[in-house]
């Protein structure tokens, strides 16, 4: 059996910047795994701009950021391996794993980063009725067959779902001389970036239909048309308002999941909401020496983010293997309510050496000119005034030590929304 | 009066720009000095990074990504993809590797996104 102090799976941008941080951190013994045929994760197929703003100041496109990062863990000489899935870890951090050149590979590792990012919901989640025919494809699909493949997807083009990669494909379509006839979403918002919004549709009078949804699908070999219709309330279909689009295909921007299995067979607590482990403040799961970091533990909207929560996690990691790292005997939850959806990290130990803190959070709905607050014990610690806040586009909360202190000697912390004015 | 949103990060800025006298637009609602910049031309001159792919012979993977290396004039969008889709680099292509130089006399260049080792 092999043996590596700290195994990371997955060589995407968690992957890539956990791995750099842990290097950074002083620790040597690095082994990357990586299921594709090269680094840099989903990012190879993200052509487009607007990665790195935060991170290096400037506008990249994805496979440019990502090779910011590959270059960086070259550098850094840590080893990995590519074309490799893994298919098991257990309570032991033994990984199971298998390659064409190494056959099944067994590792012992002392600590575990899962980085493995996220799935795209496909049709079968959301039970659209209707032929089954050619022409139905996820919108990642869809980008890395023109992308990577440099093959064309179809003319005539249906979209459901206004989340990032369907807007980014709505354009993409475009520019590759298709028509994009209608961009649908069920909810009254849409769960992309605004800016997406604009520079992907309203640049090229592509229509978006917010509350409505795709019913049926028709065709026989290929998608000839789909059939659309408004939804209630309760997003239920209201019939009379359905209208047929000619199209050969549509594709699915139904949202993401992260991919946990390798976190739930080795007994890692997941969250509900989240879809993706339970975390304290170092990116520890449930599980002592096993850290998740990026997509995997939930879905982010900039790569940016990711890069720093994965460095951090690296980092962690490091800090578990030379046990530095405080006790979780004592941890805090962090509830949240009044609109905050869920927080990333979930729990604080209580003995924390960490400063500052950076809450992740999702709101559930559109609010306007509220404050996002951190509240301990009832008292106001932390605030943040945000014109407007929607579930697409993640909220953070920086906290420094003097705030970090209060959170420690406090019994209730709690993020939630506050309206002002 | 025009009603914009700052595509010049995901913030997503709501920005007001008062175009009552072009000669003095004032702008409002924007967060950083790039948000003031993008609305001052979104409203006089709208202009976009094109990114698209270009055509690789002998290359691991059939094509290369490629971006406008500076914003171009919007209406020159399509103009840009017809001349990145009458290139066919040679792998293997370098990230900056010049795709297209001085695309349509824009001043711009087309330049490769991405790393494309030659074909096993």
């Amino acid at each position: 059996m092999l043996h590596h102090r700290l195994v990371i799976i997955g060589g995407g941008p968690a992957g890539l910047a956990a791995a750099h941080g842990a290097y950074e951190e002083g620790e040597r013994d690095i082994l990357i795994l990586e299921r594709e045929e090269h680094l840099g994760g989903i990012l190879n197929q993200c052509i487009h701009n607007g990665f790195g703003l935060h991170t290096f100041k400037e506008e990249l496109t994805g496979p440019e950021y990502a090779s910011r990062f590959i270059d960086l863990v070259k550098k850094d000489n840590i080893p990995y391996k590519l074309n490799t899935t893994v298919i098991d870890v257990n309570k032991d951090k033994i990984i199971t794993a298998v390659n064409q050149e190494d056959g099944l590979l067994l590792i012992k590792a002392d600590a575990i980063i899962l980085a493995c990012g996220c799935r795209e919901r496909p049709r079968g989640a959301i039970n659209i009725a209707g032929a089954r025919c050619a022409g139905i494809y996820s919108a990642g699909t869809a980008q890395k067959l023109v992308n990577i493949d440099g093959l064309k997807v179809g003319k005539e083009v249906v979209i459901l779902g206004s989340g990032d990669i369907g807007l980014i494909m709505a354009r993409r379509m475009t520019f590759e001389g298709a028509k994009v006839k209608a961009v649908c979403e069920l909810m009254p918002y849409s769960s992309g970036l605004n800016r997406n919004i604009v520079q992907c549709l309203n640049d090229f009078d592509i229509p978006l239909y917010f509350s409505h949804t795709v019913i049926k699908i028709n065709g026989k070999d290929r998608v000839e048309s789909v059939v659309v219709a408004k939804v209630d309330e309760k997003l239920n279909p209201i019939l009379d308002t359905a209208f047929e689009i000619k199209c050969d295909t549509l594709l699915l921007s139904v949202g993401l999941l992260p991919e946990n299995e390798l976190a739930r067979t080795c007994g890692v607590e997941l969250s509900r909401v989240t879809n993706g482990a339970i975390v304290d403040e170092s990116m520890m799961t449930s599980m002592d020496g096993i850290f998740e970091c990026g997509n995997v533990l939930h879905v982010h909207d900039l790569v940016d983010y990711v890069s720093e929560e994965s460095t951090n996690a690296g980092k962690s990691a490091v800090r578990y293997l030379n046990k530095s790292i405080s006790s979780r005997d004592q941890v805090l939850e962090v509830k949240t309510s009044n609109g905050v959806r869920y927080s990333v990290p979930q729990l604080i130990k209580k003995d924390t050496d960490y400063t500052p803190i950076q809450f992740k959070m999702r709101v559930s709905n559109v609010f306007k000119n509220v404050e996002v607050a951190l509240f301990v014990d009832g008292e106001k610690v932390a605030k943040k005034i945000k014109q407007i806040v929607t579930p697409g586009e993640m909220e953070t909360l920086l906290v420094k030590e003097d705030i970090v202190k209060k959170i420690k000697s406090g019994q209730n912390v709690e993020l939630t929304l506050v309206k002002r004015g | 009066m025009r009603e914009l949103i700052c595509i010049c990060c995901p913030l997503g800025c709501h920005i007001t720009v008062d175009d009552s006298d072009l000669n003095n637009l004032k702008v409002t609602g924007n967060s950083c000095l790039r948000g003031d910049k993008y609305a001052r031309e979104e409203v006089t001159c709208p202009k976009r990074t094109v990114t698209s792919i270009c055509k690789v012979a002998g290359g691991e993977i059939p094509v290369v990504p490629c971006k406008t290396k500076d914003t171009v004039e919007k209406g020159l969008i399509f103009d840009v993809l017809k001349e990145i889709s009458k290139v066919t680099l040679k792998a293997p292509v370098h990230i900056g590797d010049v795709v297209i130089k001085n695309v349509l006399n824009t001043g711009v260049d087309v330049v490769a996104t991405k790393n494309i080792d030659i074909k096993r």
